[in-house]
Formats: C-alpha cells, structure tokens, sequence
C-alpha cells in the first residue's frame, strides 16, 4: 500500500467531521475523531520490526514533478518513533477531550477539523524526505496551532497568544525555507537523504554555515528555545487537550526532530555543536529557573517544558561530538536525547491533563488560590506526583533514567578536546546541575503546593471533587507508562530508541543493535552521577522549603526589559511604522491612487522602451487603413471628446457607450466577430449597470481641482495614451518568437475537436485562465453582494468583544 | 410618479425571447462558429436586464425565482468539475475528451466535453452579472 497517503487520513476525515457534529447530536464528536489516530497508531506500529533491523520504508507521491518536489513518507527508526508519539498521544488527547470539552457548549466541530488538520501537519513534518514539502507541513503546524490557541477566539488573551505563537513560529519556518533552498542549491536536491550522502562535500561551501543557521532558526522558534520560547506560555490559553498535545507532546518537538534529522548533515560543523548544545543548556537553565516564579498552574508546566526541551536540545548538540570523535562516552548523548524525549512526552502530557482537570474541576488554575486537593482528588493527585517525580528525575520513574543519562553525558562534555571545548567544557556540567535542582524545585512546587495544605473552599469558583473517570482515563495509562519505561528500558531501547539513534548518527553504527547501551538504574555508589542526583535532591528541596524567601527576587528584573516587552515594542512599532508610512500616500480617494498607477505605469514603460531600444515600427506589417476604419475613428475621437467635456454624468456614460460601441465596429472591420459581439453585449451591459447604479453617484461637479492638478491629469492621461500606443506599434512591428496562431490552426480539429479557434482557447487551450476568470468574477459577484447587501449600518456596533 | 411604459414592456416581452433564444444558439455554436459560454451568457443577462428596465426588480425576481448567487457556484463547480474529472481517467487535469455519437433526432452529433466546462462558463457569467446589478439595483 502507497503509505503516504496515510498522512492525508485525518484530514480527509476532517471533511466528515463538521456532518457528525451537526447531524449526530447525541455522540459526542470526539468519538469518531478518535478512529483516526487510533488506526493510524495500529497501523504504524506494524513498521517496528522492519526499523528494529535498521531498515526503512519509503513511499513517494508525485505532487510537482517538474521541479522535483515531492510527498515521500520516509520511515526510519526516528520518523517512526515521532509517528507513534503523534499517533499515540493524539489517542489519548482526543479521548481526555471527549470528556473535557463540553459537546454543548463547545464548538467541536471546528475544535476537531483543527485537530486532524494538525495531525496531518505533525505526521507530514516527521514522515517528509522533501525538503519542500516538509516545509509545507511545518507551516500548517503553525497555522493549526494558531487556529486552535485562538480556540476560544472572544477572548482577548487567546487571540493575542494565538498571533504570537504565529508570528515567531512563522518567522521561524521562513528561516527554515531559507536554510532549505540553500541545502538544495549546495546538493543540487530537496531530498535529505540524498543531502545525507552529499554531507562530507556540503561542510566545504560557501552557504554551509548560513544554512546551519537558518535551519536551527527555524528549530529554535518551534522548539520554544531561548530567546524564542516566549510565545509558550502565551499559547497556554488553548484549551488544555491542546496544550498536552502541542504544546508539550508533539509540535514543540518538531524543532527536535529537524536537529535530530539534520545532525548528519551538520554535526561535523564545530557551530552546530555550540549553537544546539549552548542555546538548549541556556534554554533548561532559563525556563527551570523561571518556571518557580509562575503562579498559574499551566504556566509552571509551559516553562517547565521549555526548560525540558532545552535539555533535549542540549543532548542532541553533545551527540553531534560523535562526528569528531571515536570515544565511546560521548555515544550516550542522543540516546539520552532520544529516551528523554518519550519519557517527557509521557508524564508531561498527563501532568497538563492532570491541570486540566484541576481547572474543570475547582475553576481556577491559580496555584496561590489551590492547596490540600489531595484528599478530594486522590487519583488526580497520584498521578500528578508520578508525573512531577519523573520530572524532577527520581526513581522509580522514567525520567530518573534519562536525567541520569543526561548528566553522565554533560559531564562526558568536559572531556572533549576540540573546538575550546576542553576549557569551556566544564560550564556545561555546571550549568546542566543548577538547572536539574530548579527542575527538582519547581516540580515539588507544582504538585504540593496543589494537592497539600490547607484546602482554601472559599477562593474556589466552583466545589472541587475528582473527575469522572473517562476524564482520568488518559492521563492514568501515562503515569502507567511512566512507571512501566522504568522497568523495560532496555526494550523500549530497542524497539524504539536505538533505530532513531541510528538514524541520528548512521555513519557510526551499521544497524541498531550495534549501538551498545544499556540502561540500568544503578550504575554503583561510585558514579558521579548518583551523587549529583542525591545533591540534587538536597539542595532542591531546600529551596523548595524557602520559596516564599526567595520567590521576591524575581521581581528584581523590571518588566520593561523583558524579552515580552521587546516583542510587544516591536509589534506596536511595526503596526505604528507601517501606519504612519501608509498614511503618507493614502489619501483615500480612488482619483489620486489611479494617478500613482497610471504615472508610474506610464513612466516605466516609455523609459524601459526607449532604454532597450525596443521602440520599432515597421510601415509594412500595417494593414491598409479603409475609409470605414478612419470614420469610425473620428466617431471614436468626438465620443472620447464628449465623455471628458460632457456636463452631466448621463451624458458623459451614454457618450462612453459611444466609444464601446465604435471599438466593437472596429472589430468586425478587422474580422474579429468574436470580440466584436462580446464588446457589443459588454458595452451594453455595463452601460444598463451604469444607469442602474447612476443614483447613487455624486453630482458631477468640481472636487476643488485648480488648473495645476487639471494640467498634471492631463499629462498623465496622454502619456498613458503614448505609451499604449508605442507599445502597441513596436510589438506588432517586431516577432521575437514566432506566433502561436499557426499551431492553433493545426490542432484545432484534430486535437481540441473544434472548429473556432478563439472559443477552443477559451475553453481547452488556455482552460486554465478562464476557470480562474470565472472564479475572479464569481469572487467579484459576491463581493458586490457582500458590500451592499449585507454591510452593517453605522450605527451597528462592529467590535467583536462587546 | 409613474410612468407610462406600455411600448417598452410589450416589446421588452417579445424581444427577451428573441435575444434569450439568441443567446442559446450563440452558446451551443461556440465551438465551432463565433460564440461561446461567454458571450452567450453575457446576451442573456441583456436578455434579463433588457425586462429589468422595462418592469422592476421585483417583477423579475417573481418571473426568474433564482438565486443567482447558488447560479454562480453551480457554475463554477460546473466548471471545476470538467477539469478534474480528468483526472480520474488518469489523464491531466483539465484535458477535454470529445468524440461522434448518432443521437436520435440530431443524427450524427459531436460531444464535447468542453461543452460542460462552457456551461459552466456561462452559469457563472448569468449568475454574477445578475448578482451584481441585483444587489445595485436593489438598494436604496
């Protein structure tokens, strides 16, 4: 089977979506849309044997052939290992949303087609081997997340996150193409693998280093790094099933996934290195430490998973250290990237369930206002602390596993001996632990400071009680999940982790069980990284103890220079520039903007004319001119005439009906009876639509011309008038190519099956222009419909808030 | 004030047929002679504009019980549809397919499939003229 068609599954099931919200009212609509990433889920999982051995699959639909562009569903052991995450948590979102988003009063039917859109988006990116269209898929992820942070669009907060995320996210995927389009100039292909194999040459160009820019751009705004990560938080105004899938599970790790696929290209490059390596510790240090300043439980978790997706960043930068190096502690790092990247997307994505319900449940999501949960909500508590003991890396929890990994290879780092390495190394060990206590503090702080103490009834809108179990269903199988990977890592290495590792570093192992790691709990009491752990944990909670103590020096940094000010300088800047700049030419009235066309117009093309030395006539090419044609001329001449000096607007339009008229008398003198009678039915019908729409006009008199703006009018009608007939007399004078009437003579019976050629251009040869010109008119026919028939009445207030 | 427009409507009913009859034979020859979906549908909207001036918007609107709005999308799907039926008989989108058929009555006829996509054309061009001076003609 073509499985590339499968990427199109949910937004073919889209289309069916807004039917089963309308038409079946008594099922909730989330449980269709769950078939989807449940069938997809069964079926991708079908692909693990096959990367298991290190193979891959490839399926290829032609989408623009001439230019190389492409929809190849790419399966290798890391495209799958994000399908499955996609797929997989897309389940388990979709079925919590059943019993979060209220069929009543939600609009689910968009909330879903956004959804699926989002799927197919999220599983193009990962599968994609084109550049082109991975680029294609990357921008609908921002334009679906962009749909569904403005979910709740009356909002105010909502529509402002919403632009935000768009704007960087965006900004970023432009970067991106950027990056792209020089990698296909450099290799000569938009294909990645075949950039893969290119890769040894590629380092040596000229672009390489702009292009690795570019790409990590694009990486680094998706994947909410620093300084980029500020439109997360933001983002958290979508509901909360969307926060656990995109904004924690899956589209914040796209920007994981092109460093993870792009290393082979890359990784040799000493930039790379530092950049993904530096910007990722930046980012975990940044959001861990900002993350306890957060009173709004959702809040805590955005900067919680920019902190998480910085560490997997910075993993992913030590991995590309293989590329320069044979020594086998350095291997760890993307393993460890790869592990913590599942286990983040299982116990972050139950723990914003879990703040989901919270909400749902008391109505607040204010940390200052919650406490003493824990007894009202027992299950929600558990799995809250599974979630949030991962988190801050403790056993028996996945995350204890993968923060271990990570600081044995931070500490690997200082041992590195290239590119300053080796005396800047040791920052990176250091910066990596202060991070890890902040990650231990503010997880503590997410989850005791909700569910212990004294319970505060009067603060809480609503009366708090645990939710129903539908509701607890997801985010319980992931706190399972979270417990079952502490158990079997070493099978979860080698279904999962160990084909994506291989295909992150290809030229260092042949098939994935050559990638010698084992992961065990412990590693004996002489490893560092068992003591830092147990220094973590001290230290950790002993800030935890003294938060009130220290909490007030987050107000030290003045809110002016926060990396959000910039942004909103910049955007009320742009808005104010633009403005003012737009303000200087627009006035307003049509009259003065058909001057700036018609002057410039004019100016060009004369200048150009005579600049090329295009300006030629050819007396010989001219038909001879019969009396008819110079009678009609003068009547076309006195009817021009008429229109300019005419004294009543009635007038004025019967008199351009004249000219119509007389440039259709043209055509039949000149064998055209084809233009001839659509300009007589035309001129006759926008003489009636004139007359029709005569009432309404304003009396024809003078709208305070002086003769200076009466002599520059005139100016600028004659030297279109020059200008249209130069042009005019120099095409047809010379042939660059030779005509195509020829071509059409001969085809027209045998290839269109027609006899008038003017008709069979129409309708076969140029096809193409007339369905756009019959979209264009039915665009413009509505539009007029649009503007009179249901415009709002001044006194009608527009402002959508209100 | 009402005028007396006797003249205009009498003859405004006779000709209507005559240019609306003119119309469907200038959109049928287009193939092969000057004509075409485009032509013939702008005729037509002189046809109905033609009556417009002769009675009043509201007259027509009972004589022509239309939406010409849903007129253009039939059109345009119309259209649309023509082109990518192509497709699926594994061709390109928008290649036109044509052959003889002895049809009963007509006798030997050539159809085309360009024909629908004019149809399409001249749906699209009665819709939204009319749509337009409607919606002109209409306010107030």
């Amino acid at each position: 089977m073509e499985f590339v068609l499968l990427i199109f599954l949910p937004v073919i099931f889209a289309l069916l979506i807004p039917f089963a919200y309308k038409y079946v009212k008594g099922i909730h609509t989330g449980w269709f849309v769950i078939l989807v990433p449940l069938v997809l889920f069964a079926y991708y999982l079908s692909f693990i044997p096959l990367t298991m051995d290190g193979g891959h699959a490839i399926s290829e639909l032609k989408w623009i052939p001439s230019l190389g562009i492409t929809f190849t569903s790419y399966i290798d052991g890391l495209s799958l290992l994000f399908t499955l995450l996609i797929t997989g948590i897309g389940s388990l979102v979709v079925l919590y949303s059943v019993f979060y988003m209220d069929r009543h009063k939600e609009d689910l039917g968009s909330f879903y087609v956004y959804l699926l859109i989002f799927m197919t988006a999220m599983l193009g990116v990962v599968q994609s081997d084109n550049t082109m269209t991975l680029y294609l898929f990357w921008e609908l992820t921002s334009i679906s997340s962009f749909l569904l942070i403005g979910f709740w669009y009356t909002r105010d907060q909502s529509r402002f996150g919403a632009l935000k995320s768009m704007m960087i996210t965006v900004f970023g995927g432009l970067m991106m193409l950027g990056g792209f389009i020089l990698l296909s100039i450099m290799g000569d292909t938009f294909s990645i693998r075949e950039l893969i194999v290119q890769a040894p040459e590629l380092v040596s160009q000229p672009y390489f280093t702009l292009a690795l820019v570019l790409i990590l751009l694009g990486a680094f705004t998706k994947s909410a790094q620093f300084p980029f990560y500020i439109w997360l938080p933001d983002a958290m105004e979508a509901p909360t099933p969307v926060s656990a899938y995109l904004h924690s599970a899956t589209m914040v790790k796209a920007g994981i996934y092109l460093v993870a696929r792009f290393t082979p290209i890359f990784g040799a490059s000493s930039a790379w290195i530092w950049l993904v390596t530096g910007i990722g510790l930046l980012t975990l240090f940044w959001g861990s430490f900002f993350a306890v300043k957060q009173t709004d439980l959702k809040a805590i978790l955005a900067f919680s998973t920019v902190s998480q997706l910085g560490l997997i960043m910075s993993l992913l930068g030590a991995g590309a250290i293989t590329y320069h190096t044979t020594q086998d502690i350095f291997t760890f790092a993307t393993y460890a990237a790869i592990f913590h990247l599942i286990n983040h997307a299982t116990f972050k994505g139950g723990l914003f369930m879990i703040a989901g319900i919270i909400d749902h449940e008391t109505g607040t999501r204010d940390i200052r206002k919650l406490g003493g949960l824990m007894s009202l909500m027992p299950v929600s508590f558990t799995v809250a602390l599974i979630g949030s003991l991962s988190m801050a890396g403790l056993p028996p929890f996945n995350g204890f596993l993968s923060k271990e990994m990570f600081l044995q290879s931070m500490l690997a780092v200082r041992h590195f001996e290239l590119f300053n390495f080796d005396t800047w190394g040791i920052l990176f060990p250091v910066i990596a632990w202060v991070a890890s206590v902040f990650t231990f503090t503010y997880s503590l702080y997410f989850v005791l400071k909700t569910f212990t103490g004294q319970i505060k009834t009067d603060q809480l809108p609503k009366k708090p009680h645990e939710a129903p179990a539908g509701m607890l269903a997801a985010p319980v199988i992931l706190a399972g999940l979270v417990i079952i990977i502490f158990f079997i890592p070493n099978l979860v290495g080698k279904w999962l982790i160990k084909p994506a590792v291989m295909a992150v570093q290809p030229t260092l192992y042949d098939s994935p069980s050559a990638v010698d790691i084992n992961v065990t709990a412990w590693h004996g009491f002489d490893s560092a990284e068992l003591w830092l752990t147990v220094a973590i944990v001290i230290l950790g909670t002993l800030l935890y103890l003294t938060i009130p103590k220290w909490q007030p020096l987050y107000k030290i940094q003045p809110a002016k220079l926060s990396l959000n000010e910039g942004y909103d300088a910049l955007m009320r800047g742009s808005e104010k520039g633009m403005n003012r700049l737009s303000r200087l030419f627009m006035t307003g009235i049509i009259r003065t903007y058909l001057l700036y066309m018609f002057a410039f117009l004019s100016v060009t093309v004369i200048a150009l004319l005579f600049i090329k030395d295009a300006f030629v006539v050819d007396m010989n090419s001219f038909a001879e001119i019969s009396v008819y044609a110079v009678l009609n001329g003068l009547i076309l001449l006195l009817s021009v005439g008429f229109v300019v000096f005419a004294k009543s607007r009635l007038a004025a339009i019967i008199a351009l009906g004249g000219v119509g008229y007389s440039v259709a008398l043209f055509f039949v003198i000149f064998k055209a009876p084809d233009l001839a009678l659509t300009q007589l039915v035309i001129e006759t019908v926008s003489v009636a639509l004139f007359l029709l729409a005569f009432k309404h006009l304003p009396a024809l008199n003078n709208h305070g011309e002086t003769t200076k703006n009466k002599l520059v009018n005139l100016i600028i009608s004659l030297s279109v008038g020059v200008m249209v007939t130069l042009v005019a007399l120099s095409s047809h004078s010379q042939k660059l190519i030779p005509s195509i009437s020829q071509y059409y003579k001969d085809t027209v019976a045998t290839e269109a099956g027609g006899g008038n050629i003017v008709n069979v251009i129409l309708v076969d040869y140029r096809g193409f222009d007339t369905l756009f010109e019959i979209a264009v008119l039915a665009i413009a026919g509505i539009a007029v419909l649009g503007m009179i028939r249901l415009r709002v009445s001044r006194k009608e207030s527009t402002d959508e808030n209100e | 004030m009402k005028t007396n427009d006797v003249i205009l409507q009498t003859t405004a009913k006779v000709v209507f047929f005559i240019i609306f009859l003119f119309s469907i034979h200038i959109f049928f020859a287009g193939h092969y002679a000057p004509g075409g979906g485009f032509v013939g549908g702008l005729l037509t909207t002189g046809a109905i504009i033609l009556l417009l001036l002769a009675f009043d918007l509201k007259t027509i609107q009972q004589i022509l019980p239309f939406n010409f709005t849903i007129v253009t999308a039939i059109g345009l799907v119309l259209a649309l549809a023509t082109a990518a039926g192509s497709i699926v008989f594994n061709v390109p989108f928008f290649t036109h397919a044509f052959d003889d058929f002895y049809l009963p009555l007509f006798g030997k006829t050539s159809l085309h499939t360009a024909m629908l996509f004019d149809s399409g054309v001249y749906l699209v061009v009665v819709g939204s003229a009319i749509t337009i001076i409607q919606s002109i003609g209409g306010d107030s």
